[in-house]
């Protein structure tokens, strides 16, 4: 209900502004990632460097008014991948491939420029909040004296569309539950009014209903003109808002889907992991495949689920599969046509 | 209310432990100079000739020859009264000496932790927000340096090199010799507490900043600093918004449990500069076998530390804010 509500005049003419701006675009991505890897330098045994693959080949587009959700299993390094976007990996990464923003190389020296105006992160835990910092200040974040009382007024508005009473302002992190942490770390996004949102594991351990409240937050966000990246490992929750979903494997992107595609038997599914992922579900067959993710050490020459694949050939044991259009989404695999 | 309880049971408990610590230090240290060779007599006569008559009678006067027992209860009932007895060297009451000179090594002791604490954090803060550079670097070593080197040893270095080839400051003492008391300027005291407290402070600024460093590198490395860069906060913004905050208690706590090294420092700088304080008197009845001003000083040493560490627990237990709530929840 309130979710329509505007919170101030600039940012009524902000988004008048960017639907203006937006319609011109529109076919074009926010946020456009294409063939990003990124390794870790480590110490192996004595001084020999060795450097360890986490994100390897990965490309997926993120448009605005709409939520890409990444699934990947726990551990596969979709966090790396909002850290890499943010530009907030310790110094030992390696970042390769191309990433852009609006139509525009986003480098180092950009990230740091867009991040926190421009693209949100929304982490997962109370851990993210300091813990010796009042609620408002950390909502409200680093701002010039001169507008601190502007932002306050915005911070109490957006409170308020969350259901956050006033005295949480005042409350320190280890005070809030977890519904209203979440709604806290949310807050941190719509008040910075980013575009591109990257939520990061925002719904493990919540009730159904405090569930279903958070993604309906994403999904206002996304009907308010936003991209919304969603890292989740839940893709019962991913399909309920997600407008595509990209299968994260192994450090990449096996197959970007329509949300529709997984509907009945999911025959609509283009790669053989994401199959297998939705069969795996209760509600479905509730069947696993053998075997695991390679470890980010092994490594394979061709397809990265080549192990595991009930499909494969000997083709897919020599050289990555290339990333093709198919029926609407995106797939990396040999047989899917 | 849950807060008064708590109160309650802590000042209950703190109570109990400081009673049975004074309880211990007394016994211990009393039967540490009943069967050590000091004799008090012996101390009492000093320089005087008596002949061996004149001495039997002063030894059955002071009770030399009462059994241990007897001796540590009559001793620690006049203390539960108040009375600390007579300074054998100072000829006044020990309560007096103990007075006197505490306040005179408080000051010093009170200057030099402050101090200490304030350089150590600052320097802490700095090395660890530029971690890895020249600037950490040069502070770490400067760090490893104090913390490896003596307190003795580097107060007779700047007494040497401030006090004889510099001259910058008088060579000993609180305050000029020849001089009455009326007419001691504030100044000359300051200028004679100046070595004995940075002297003091030097080793406790190395453990402090070493501290603060590792905690604020911690910090630097907390989820919730990453999500402060990802908000598009940089670089000192980050140190002065999230690092002091949270590492200035854990300092705070470690400079309060800190009170021990400081007294035993203060022994050693206060000898080397002949500083009248508590520490010189505690040599100098040690090795005049002063049993009385003694066993004082050693209580009121204790009772000191005990005060130290109990206000790092208060504010473990009552100032911080996560404590508070981690009771709260259970």
């Amino acid at each position: 209900m309130g979710d329509k509500v505007e919170i101030s005049t600039k940012n009524e003419l902000m988004t008048a502004f960017k639907a203006v701006a937006g319609n011109k675009r529109k076919t074009e991505a926010l946020l456009n990632v294409e063939d990003l890897s990124l390794s870790f330098t480590q110490y192996a045994s004595g001084l020999r460097q060795t450097e360890l693959k986490v994100i390897s080949n990965l490309s997926l587009q993120a448009y605005k008014g709409e939520i890409l959700a990444v699934v990947g299993s726990s551990g596969s390094g979709k966090s790396l991948l909002a850290h890499a976007i943010l530009g907030i990996l310790p110094s030992n990464a390696k970042l390769d491939g191309k990433i852009e923003y609006d139509g525009e190389e986003l480098t180092q020296a950009r990230k740091e420029e867009v991040r926190g105006n421009e693209i949100a992160l929304i982490p997962q835990a109370t851990t993210y909040l300091d813990p010796l910092m009042k609620i408002s200040s950390q909502v409200i974040g680093c701002v010039e004296r001169k507008n601190e009382g502007l932002m306050r007024k915005l911070q109490r508005e957006v409170f308020q569309r969350y259901n956050l009473r006033p005295e949480v302002e005042r409350m320190l992190p280890h005070e809030l539950s977890g519904g209203m942490t979440r709604r806290v770390l949310v807050s941190t996004a719509v008040i910075s009014s980013s575009e591109l949102i990257i939520a990061d594991e925002p719904t493990p351990g919540l009730d159904e209903k405090t569930l279903n409240e958070t993604l309906s937050y994403f999904k206002g966000m996304a009907d308010r003109g936003c991209a919304v990246i969603l890292i989740t490992h839940d893709i019962e929750a991913a399909l309920k808002i997600s407008h595509k979903i990209a299968v994260f494997y192994a450090g990449t992107v096996l197959e970007v889907a329509n949300v529709e595609d997984f509907k009945n038997n999911g025959e609509n599914l283009r790669h053989p992991y994401t199959r297998a992922l939705w069969n795996a579900l209760p509600q479905n067959r509730f069947q696993a495949i053998k075997g695991h993710q390679p470890m980010q050490d092994e490594v394979t020459d061709g397809c990265i689920f080549y192990e595991r694949c009930s499909k494969k050939k000997a083709l897919c044991s020599q050289g990555i599969p290339q990333l093709k259009q198919v029926n609407g989404g995106m797939v990396r695999c040999n047989n899917a046509a | 209310m849950v807060k008064n309880e708590k109160i309650a049971g802590f000042i209950g408990k703190k109570t109990l432990r400081l009673a049975s610590l004074l309880v211990l230090v007394c016994f211990a240290s009393f039967m540490l100079i009943q069967y050590s060779p000091i004799d008090p007599v012996r101390a009492y006569i000093g320089e005087m000739p008596v002949t061996p008559e004149h001495k039997a009678q002063l030894e059955e006067y002071w009770g030399v020859n009462t059994p241990p027992q007897e001796k540590f209860l009559n001793w620690a009932g006049d203390i539960i009264k108040g009375d600390f007895g007579t300074s054998l060297i100072y000829r006044m009451p020990v309560i007096n000496v103990i007075k006197e000179r505490f306040t005179a090594s408080l000051v010093l002791m009170g200057i030099s932790w402050l101090f200490a604490g304030f350089l150590g954090f600052v320097l802490g803060i700095v090395a660890g927000a530029k971690q890895g550079t020249w600037v950490d670097k040069a502070i770490k070593i400067y760090c490893y340096a104090l913390a490896a080197a003596p307190t003795f040893w580097l107060a007779l270095v700047f007494l040497m090199i401030f006090s004889v080839y510099l001259g910058w400051f008088p060579i000993g003492l609180s305050v000029p010799i020849g001089v009455t008391a009326d007419n001691v300027t504030f100044f000359d005291w300051v200028q004679r507490l100046i070595l004995p407290a940075l002297t003091l402070s030097l080793l406790d600024v190395a453990k402090i900043a070493m501290f603060t460093r590792e905690k604020l590198i911690e910090v630097l490395s907390s989820d919730y600093v990453l999500f402060a860069k990802a908000r598009g906060e940089k670089g000192m913004d980050v140190v002065l918004r999230h690092g002091i905050r949270n590492v200035a208690l854990p300092a705070i706590t470690l400079q309060f449990l800190g009170f021990s090294e400081l007294f035993g420092g203060t022994v050693l700088v206060e000898q080397v500069f002949s500083y009248p304080g508590i520490g010189q008197a505690a040599v100098a009845a040690g090795l005049r076998s002063d049993v009385p001003l003694l066993l004082g000083i050693v209580i009121f040493s204790a009772l000191f530390v005990f005060f130290g560490n109990l206000i790092a627990d208060i504010i473990y237990e009552f100032v911080d804010p996560r404590i508070k709530q981690q009771e709260a929840s259970i």
